[in-house]
């Protein structure tokens, strides 16, 4: 019974990674229709920014307003610097760029800091709390939970309460006429980028400590993790990110544990091709969304 | 009408539209067109495939570059796209370019300049906050009620029948009361009876509101003569007449050039003005 609970506790929290990870590859989505393949890096990056601050404070709260802010100007950088001047009549231009900028970001932050793995210290133990016998989850965890339920939680207002999720979509789906609607495109394109990238930066920097290690390729498997829960969930689906992401965690956590960390990738893979094969939206998106 | 009899902009013209000359690559798409629309007026624009009508509603709306020529509205120079809501123009599309992800309720919503450009407020989301939406819910689902179609608002846009979408669209570019509509093809892919009952809604439009003009590029010729009060007549980019409905229909350049001459326009009928 422990030893479920245990592992159900640590495949949420490592799935609830995913989910805001694969929220930040949603919402990026939903504001601009790419696939942003360099949102691991991306978030590295500001990952790193935050583990500056962190070593020169002590402060993991501050770090993570830091991640955010600096994952947010990443983002602002590496829109308005080369992705709004690409032509869009390929997905694929966004792709190789992307691709580029992957490069680029690790090349840099490897000279800068190296390719050893930086520990990060948190405020709170990562032993788990046990409730008479049975050991749950640790403070960690629940802080992580906490962190990522109000993150959801205010994405989720921005889009279903606000004019300006409103506003973000209608962009996303057709800018023209969101033009003639009297929304400033370029603008909600601009914020869907700084959103993306600082909620990718929060999911990396809430990973560091228990799942990734801080080097400049810690963004690579969660980026290829959660970019097929995104797959999984929807891609336009901030719910589907989050469902999605919880249960591939738990998948994983379970498939690891039974038989060895080299199955997991094989399962989520499975996964992966048996949504595609039954439902190629994903589980919660809207019909064509992905589409348009 | 002629163009020349259309001189100098009038003051109080909704719209103006002067000496627009407009070349893509090598081909002049429209060459010197002028006309104006006054408030309340009904205004059709027609002519032949390729006689430059989209062009002329897109340079209107700033999603296509003149080379030359002015376009004002309400005596001023032409907003930028995003800011022509703001002035109070609405625009439907040929092809209805609905937002596919977004419910009905929604498309219309979007019709309400959900961010109006500039605003701080609008930009933080405090401006768009709940009452504001809950606001711009109500005013969509009664645009919607007007148009019958209420109980499509929690529906896909896509999940709908054609007519339904085209009623869709229109919602969306009516539900903030624009003072210039802009109808490309209202008519297309609507059945007889669909089609006067548009000719009624566009009348409805201009008798609820006599400040409201429209501007509404058509094939369904029969229409066109029902509800406009003048008719703008485009052929290869140029302006070969203006005038009445009751001009147009005898004006022999008109019968050649887009009616063809075994068009009998006494048979022409429609819903009345």
């Amino acid at each position: 019974m422990s030893t479920v609970l245990l592992l159900l506790g640590a495949g949420l929290a490592r799935g609830a990674v995913f989910a805001l990870f694969a929220l930040a590859l949603v919402l990026i989505w939903r504001a601009t229709r790419i696939a942003n393949f360099a949102q691991g890096a991306m978030a590295v990056t500001a990952a790193y920014v935050a583990y500056l601050v962190l070593i020169g404070t002590g402060s993991f709260p501050l770090a993570v307003v830091v991640v955010l802010l600096a994952g947010a100007g990443i983002g602002v950088g590496v829109e308005r610097g080369l992705m709004r001047y690409l032509p869009t009549a390929s997905p694929l231009n966004a792709i190789i760029v992307a691709i580029g900028v992957v490069m680029v970001l690790t090349g840099l932050l490897g000279i800068l800091f190296g390719a050893d793995y930086k520990p990060i210290s948190v405020p709170f133990s990562r032993e788990p709390i046990t409730v008479g016998s049975l050991a749950i989850v640790s403070p960690y965890t629940l802080f992580v939970f906490v962190v990522i339920a109000v993150v959801v939680a205010g994405i989720g207002l921005l889009f279903t309460r606000t004019s300006l999720g409103l506003a973000m979509r209608a962009s996303a789906f057709d800018e023209e006429v969101a033009r003639l609607n009297g929304v400033r495109v370029v603008r909600m394109r601009t914020l869907g980028w700084m959103l993306s990238s600082a909620v990718g930066g929060l999911a990396v920097l809430l990973a560091v400590p228990t799942e990734l290690g801080l080097n400049p390729h810690s963004g690579d498997l969660l980026f290829v993790n959660a970019f097929t829960v995104a797959i999984i969930g929807g891609l336009d689906s901030p719910v589907g990110a989050v469902v999605a992401g919880l249960g591939v965690g738990v998948l994983l956590t379970i498939v690891t544990t039974l038989w060895g960390a080299t199955v997991g990738p094989i399962a989520i893979l499975l996964l992966l091709v048996l949504v595609l094969l039954l439902r190629p939206q994903g589980l919660f998106s809207l019909r064509k969304a992905r589409l348009a | 009408m002629s163009v020349a009899d259309t001189g100098a902009p009038a003051p109080a013209a909704r719209l103006s539209v002067r000496d627009v000359t407009a070349r893509f690559g090598g081909i002049t798409a429209l060459e010197d067109v002028s006309f104006d629309v006054a408030p309340g007026e009904v205004v059709g624009l027609i002519g032949p495939n390729g006689a430059g009508k989209t062009t002329m509603f897109n340079i209107i709306c700033g999603l296509a570059k003149a080379k030359s020529g002015t376009v004002l509205v309400d005596g001023e120079p032409r907003p930028r796209a995003d800011r022509l809501a703001a002035a109070g123009v609405a625009r439907t599309f040929q092809g209805l370019a609905l937002f596919s992800g977004l419910t009905v309720r929604q498309n219309v919503m979007a019709g309400l300049s959900p961010l109006a450009p500039g605003a701080l407020t609008g930009l933080i989301g405090l401006k768009a906050g709940p009452r504001h939406l809950e606001d711009a819910a109500r005013r969509a689902q009664s645009a919607l009620d007007g148009l019958g179609i209420g109980d499509t608002a929690d529906r896909l846009p896509d999940d709908l029948p054609y007519p339904l979408q085209k009623r869709v669209a229109l919602a969306r570019a009516l539900v903030s009361s624009p003072r210039l509509l802009l109808l490309d093809e209202p008519a297309g892919g609507l059945g007889e009876d669909e089609i006067d009952e548009l000719g009624e809604l566009i009348l409805d439009v201009v008798r609820e509101n006599a400040e409201t003009s429209v501007l509404f590029v058509e094939h369904h010729v029969d229409l066109v003569m029902a509800v406009s009060d003048r008719i703008v007549v485009l052929d290869a980019g140029r302006v070969i007449a203006a005038g009445t409905p009751e001009r147009i229909r005898v004006d022999p350049v008109v019968a050649e050039a887009y009616l063809g001459q075994d068009v009998d326009v006494d048979d022409i009928q429609g819903v009345g003005r």
